[in-house]
């Protein structure tokens, strides 16, 4: 049986507006990619370990020296909307 | 002398400048022409901005020399060059110029390349044909009604259609090797952690990984000396010494041990491709090379382990595409809708269809039955390949179950889509590298790709074995008439 999926609550996690059409669209096909999925169910790993990255990797550390970086003017330069030295957002604290 | 340089691989063109027989300029001129005649039938390379080449050709002229004096290379468009139009074929980039180069381009540079184009992809590398790039979709040169595989399309179009001499690419799930088979040329992808991924524009972390697109073995070496090596600006990447991989270009694979899969001959596979992966499997036992039947179990598991993990890590790299530092705004009344509809409109369907499943996969109450039960089988898939590398010096596969198909024929079906990776992805869950050559060729003259894998860190082995194949075959001299 396939799962139904809320693909607008879903979608409201991953921040993306969906059409109706959309919507509709996703669910059908979401469903069948996750029943395909699924029959990883019949892998049997119950004392296998989680594998999360190709290589055994450790933690990397460095000295903690200041190095050149990037400049304001650089880091600013694809902004879409900016002040002065910052990145410029709509309000996010409503006012009481 | 200018005439006709397009199709001359890397090694020749710099040996070529090198005796003064030819300038960087006779080969720019040449390329260029080649770009206008051909792409627009293939929509392979979507940005070359001409003043861009230009101060390319005059910073080449400053370089005294180096393995790649002269080459042009096409790049992928989701490798950041330092104030160039970089959009991973996505509206949410639109009009982005990195404030810096990707790693690969310093050393690519560093030996004298120039970048002659910026390559087609599928939108995010979310892909296997090149269809879904906000650019409209690019064309296989041998066919173009066909797709060009992808989602590195772009770049292995072009080198097949010689308008690029070498490209770079990306490899998550087999975008590099799935492209290269299916436009007859060479496509490599590295050990996870052999060549840099800073200044790659992240899909999936721990599978992406830059690897060259070329005419020929040689070219492949060439390229890969180039890049590879550790580099401090990415903790994955992996300080061990670098090889000569021109060295491993030897005509000699004599009694070397090759496993053949016998979960990647099963129904499913076009009888074409797999009847020219057989042969070629003959032509290597032919050589020397002793090929024995083996068994990796959990290859049927590896596409389903593939489209949760991936997605799960794309859906969080794709948080960053907001509207806020770069590309495309929407206003909103809220910082959430800005979010939303920024989002809306800046991602395509596939994009979308990938944030979401990872999202889902990722999210309260299915985090442990779809992502930790895949981390888990992605240990199966490992065991299994540490298994037969035991005994054998490499795997010998095809790299694509299918030919190159038509466009528009898997778009609507994401699963069928996501199945033309099934014999790529294993390489990626495994970090293991890959190659795949041109090993034969369909009744209607599409190519046909053989993949070799091997240990970590054993691309030498990828270069022998192909280079011996290569040797002994002519199907990298093909050349599709476009």
């Amino acid at each position: 049986m396939k799962k139904k999926i809320d693909v607008e609550y879903i979608a409201n996690l991953a921040r993306i507006r969906l059409s109706k059409k959309e919507i509709d669209g996703f669910s059908g096909q979401l469903a069948d990619i996750i029943s395909f999925i699924e029959k990883l169910n019949k892998a049997d790993t119950k004392e296998t370990p989680p594998t999360t990255h190709p290589l055994p990797l450790k933690n990397v550390f460095r000295a903690d020296t200041v190095k050149k970086s990037l400049t304001q003017e650089k880091v600013l330069q694809n902004a879409p909307e900016k002040r002065e030295t910052s990145f410029k957002v709509p309000k996010i604290i409503e006012e009481s | 002398m200018a005439e006709g340089l397009y199709k001359l691989t890397a090694c020749k063109i710099r040996d070529l400048i090198e005796k003064k027989e030819i300038s960087v300029d006779d080969v720019v001129g040449a390329l260029t022409e080649r770009i206008q005649k051909t792409d627009k039938k293939l929509n392979a390379l979507i940005s070359l901005e001409k003043a861009d080449l230009k101060s390319e050709v005059e910073r080449v002229k400053q370089n005294k020399g180096g393995a790649l004096y002269g080459v042009p290379v096409a790049i992928k468009d989701n490798i950041c060059v330092d104030g160039r139009l970089t959009t991973c074929a996505s509206n949410i980039l639109e009009g982005f110029r990195p404030p810096y180069n990707a790693t690969v381009i310093d050393k690519l540079r560093e030996k004298g390349a120039l970048i002659c184009g910026r390559a087609n992809m599928d939108e995010f590398a979310f892909g296997s044909s090149c269809e879904t790039s906000c650019y409209g979709p690019t064309r296989n040169p041998w066919d173009t009604d066909m797709i060009p595989g992808g989602s590195s399309g772009g770049s292995a179009s072009s080198v097949a259609a010689d308008e690029a001499i070498a490209a770079l690419g990306s490899d998550t799930g087999g975008s590099i090797r799935q492209p290269a088979a299916l436009c007859g040329v060479v496509g490599m992808k590295p050990t996870y952690g052999r060549v840099s991924r800073y200044g790659l524009i992240a899909f999936a972390s721990s599978l992406d990984q830059i690897g060259p697109i070329t005419k020929d073995v040689s070219d492949c070496a060439l390229l890969l000396n180039a890049i590879s090596g550790y580099d401090p600006k990415d903790s994955t990447s992996v300080d061990i010494a670098v090889p000569d991989y021109t060295k491993s270009l030897k005509n000699d694979i004599k009694g070397m041990r090759i496993a053949i899969p016998k979960e990647y001959f099963v129904k499913g596979i076009d009888k074409e491709v797999k009847a020219a992966v057989l042969n070629g499997i003959k032509t290597l036992e032919s050589l020397g090379a002793k090929c024995d039947e083996v068994s990796l179990p959990h290859t049927e598991y590896a596409v389903s382990t593939y489209y949760i993990i991936a997605p799960a890590e794309a859906s969080s790299n794709l948080a960053r595409f907001d509207g806020v530092q770069y590309g495309l705004r929407k206003k909103g009344k809220s910082l959430i809708d800005m979010y939303k509809d920024t989002r809306a409109k800046g991602f395509g369907s596939e994009a979308k269809r990938r944030v979401i499943l990872g999202t889902y996969v990722l999210s309260s109450g299915y985090y442990d039955a779809y992502y930790l039960k895949a981390l888990k089988v992605r240990t199966k898939l490992k065991e299994d390949f540490d298994k037969v590398f035991k005994d054998f010096a490499c795997i010998v596969t095809p790299t694509s179950p299918t030919p190159a198909f038509k466009i528009g024929e898997r778009i609507d079906d994401p699963l069928s889509m996501y199945l033309s990776d099934i014999f790529t992805i294993p390489a990626n869950l495994t970090g293991i590298p890959g190659i795949s050559i041109p090993c034969g060729f369909t009744k209607k003259n599409l190519p046909i790709g053989l993949q070799i894998l091997a240990k970590p860190f054993n691309e030498e082995t990828l270069i022998r074995t192909a280079y011996t194949f290569e040797e002994n075959t002519d199907f990298h001299k093909r050349k599709p008439d476009i």
